[in-house]
């Protein structure tokens, strides 16, 4: 286990050095990351503004919605999007033999490899919109409804990241998958609203298909104190069964991997 | 003599470009499939109690996200991507050395990526109907045509404005990521999320002193059967490319003076 803190380390000191090349990188993503959440504040208030609510969901307790998917959005461009992006040119330059063949779990090295700064913006920003929303709300952050809200965040991670790497590990049969984990991105956007607002069929499709219910809606429910026992429960499970999933999923991938020839 | 070399090479780019991206149709169906906005969005506003004040029946909410969908496919730009691999692979050398301007390569391309589209497209929008049989509509044999020429306008003024900012590719590596820069706007102002009637006044004014509402809004309300000032709207999107054109002229004129090849 320390052998993994150790080359995570390295990893992530190589790979910053690398992205601080680009400085000026960093405004761009500062102020995307703010025009989003400012673009998305404004959708908000389209519904707000004509004094309906979204699914019965208060302004505040909305925002902090918002939060956690800028939270989890920025945690997408940090870790998720650099890593498991290269799965698909290591399968089609066969360069994934030598991911094979060092001596570190491949699915460790192949979902940890790099760390890009440029998703921190989303990181501090949608964690200070949750605290001030939260706080706004009028949440009390006894030490119980900070272990479940904790709990759901890193559940809602951990779905996050299987999703994604199933469908990046999918490129063992598909050389050209990418633009599956595109159709993920866009479909998560969803993500930017309480579940009940949508309508009913959507919301047992977000819920059950792509669950984007445990992503961003059951965490600030948790955050805001409210959270149920069985959709606590539900979302523990669905966190477990998806790590998994993805687990034996790159198992079974593997199995079809015949290396690239020219 | 001229007219006719010049559709001799329009024909061969265009169909060699359209039997390269009939080779990736998986791919581009998956670039179809992530532009369901429109129907989250629809899913969104359809929820709310649309009784009173929205201005818009639900019909008509479902109608004008379906043609945004639409209007968005076959106005989507990505030509800074290809421009920044192409540039960084080292293949712009050869491109440049033809007797042909580079950019046509890339309209194209992205001709041909439409027209691989277009089943997919026209399969989702069936199926639309399917699940809403309400919101069915024929919609006018002058609306159609007015509704292609102004998509075909919007993606014009898409792709200049794209190819603008692509210019930056000359001068540094990661220009793309200005893209996501130019993006905002667009999402925000263009009538993705909301058609611009249900902004409050003050936004939907600064909104079309912007070129964004034109590229998916006037179209897809065109299309959707709603009124459209459509004069002004083509005379604005004219006005948008009068301004862009030089621009793009004279930053591609400094920028091949700058340009020296990648190593591959």
């Amino acid at each position: 286990m320390g052998r993994y803190f150790t080359t995570l380390r390295v990893f992530w000191i190589a790979s910053l050095t690398a992205e601080l090349e680009y400085k000026a990188n960093f405004l761009i993503e500062l102020v995307a990351t703010a025009g989003n959440l400012v673009g998305s504040l404004f959708v908000l208030s389209l519904f707000y503004g004509r004094g309906q609510s979204l699914g019965g969901w208060s302004w505040e307790a909305a925002l902090v919605v918002l939060g956690v998917y800028t939270l989890l959005e920025g945690i997408t461009s940090t870790l998720l999007q650099p890593n498991l992006s290269t799965i698909v040119a290591h399968v089609r330059t066969g360069s994934l033999d030598f991911v094979l063949l060092k001596p570190i779990d491949s699915q460790f090295w192949l979902s940890a490899r790099t760390f890009s700064p440029w998703g921190l913006p989303g990181i501090v920003l949608g964690a200070a919109l949750i605290g001030f929303a939260a706080w706004k709300a009028g949440a009390i952050p006894a030490p119980l409804t900070l272990l479940a809200a904790a709990l759901m965040l890193i559940a809602s991670l951990m779905i996050l990241y299987s999703l994604w790497f199933v469908l990046a590990a999918s490129s063992i049969w598909f050389v050209k998958i990418w633009n599956a984990t595109e159709v993920l991105r866009s479909v998560l956007v969803a993500g930017r609203f309480p579940v009940s607002a949508f309508p009913t069929g959507l919301r047992a499709f977000f819920t059950f298909v792509v669950p984007v219910a445990f992503l961003t809606t059951v965490p600030a429910e948790a955050i805001l104190g409210q959270a149920s026992g069985p959709w606590l429960l539900a979302g523990g499970a669905v966190a477990m069964a998806s790590v998994a999933v993805s687990r034996w999923f790159w198992q079974f991938a593997l199995r079809f991997y015949t290396s690239a020839s020219s | 003599m001229k007219v006719a070399h010049a559709r001799r090479i329009a024909a061969v780019l265009l169909s060699s470009q359209y039997a390269y991206m009939l080779e990736y149709r998986a791919e581009i169906v998956l670039w179809a499939l992530s532009g369901v906005l429109p129907f989250i969005m629809l899913g969104l506003w359809s929820a709310v109690d649309a009784g009173d004040g929205l201005g818009m029946s639900s019909l008509q909410l479902a109608r004008y996200f379906l043609a945004a969908f639409v209007v968005r496919q076959f106005t989507i730009v990505w030509v800074m991507y290809t421009f920044e691999e192409d540039n960084l692979n080292g293949r712009l050398s050869p491109y440049l050395l033809q007797p042909l301007p580079l950019v046509w390569r890339y309209v194209a391309a992205h001709l041909s990526e439409q027209a691989t589209r277009l089943p997919f497209v026209a399969m989702l929008v069936g199926l639309f109907f399917l699940l809403y049989p309400a919101a069915f509509w024929w919609p006018s044999v002058s609306a159609v045509l007015l509704a292609v020429l102004a998509t075909l306008a919007a993606f014009a003024l898409r792709f200049l404005m794209q190819f603008t900012l692509t210019m930056v590719c000359f001068w540094s590596e990661r220009a793309s990521a200005l893209e996501r820069l130019l993006y905002l706007p667009y999402l925000y102002l263009s009538g993705l999320v909301a058609p611009l009637a249900l902004y409050p006044e003050a936004v939907r004014n600064f909104a079309f002193w912007t070129p964004f509402p034109y590229m998916i809004d006037v179209p897809a309300r065109i299309l959707a059967g709603e009124p459209v000032a459509v004069g002004p709207s083509f005379a604005a999107m004219a006005a948008w490319a009068a301004v862009l054109l030089p621009i793009n002229l004279l930053l591609w004129r400094r920028g091949l003076r700058h340009y020296s090849a990648m190593g591959a």
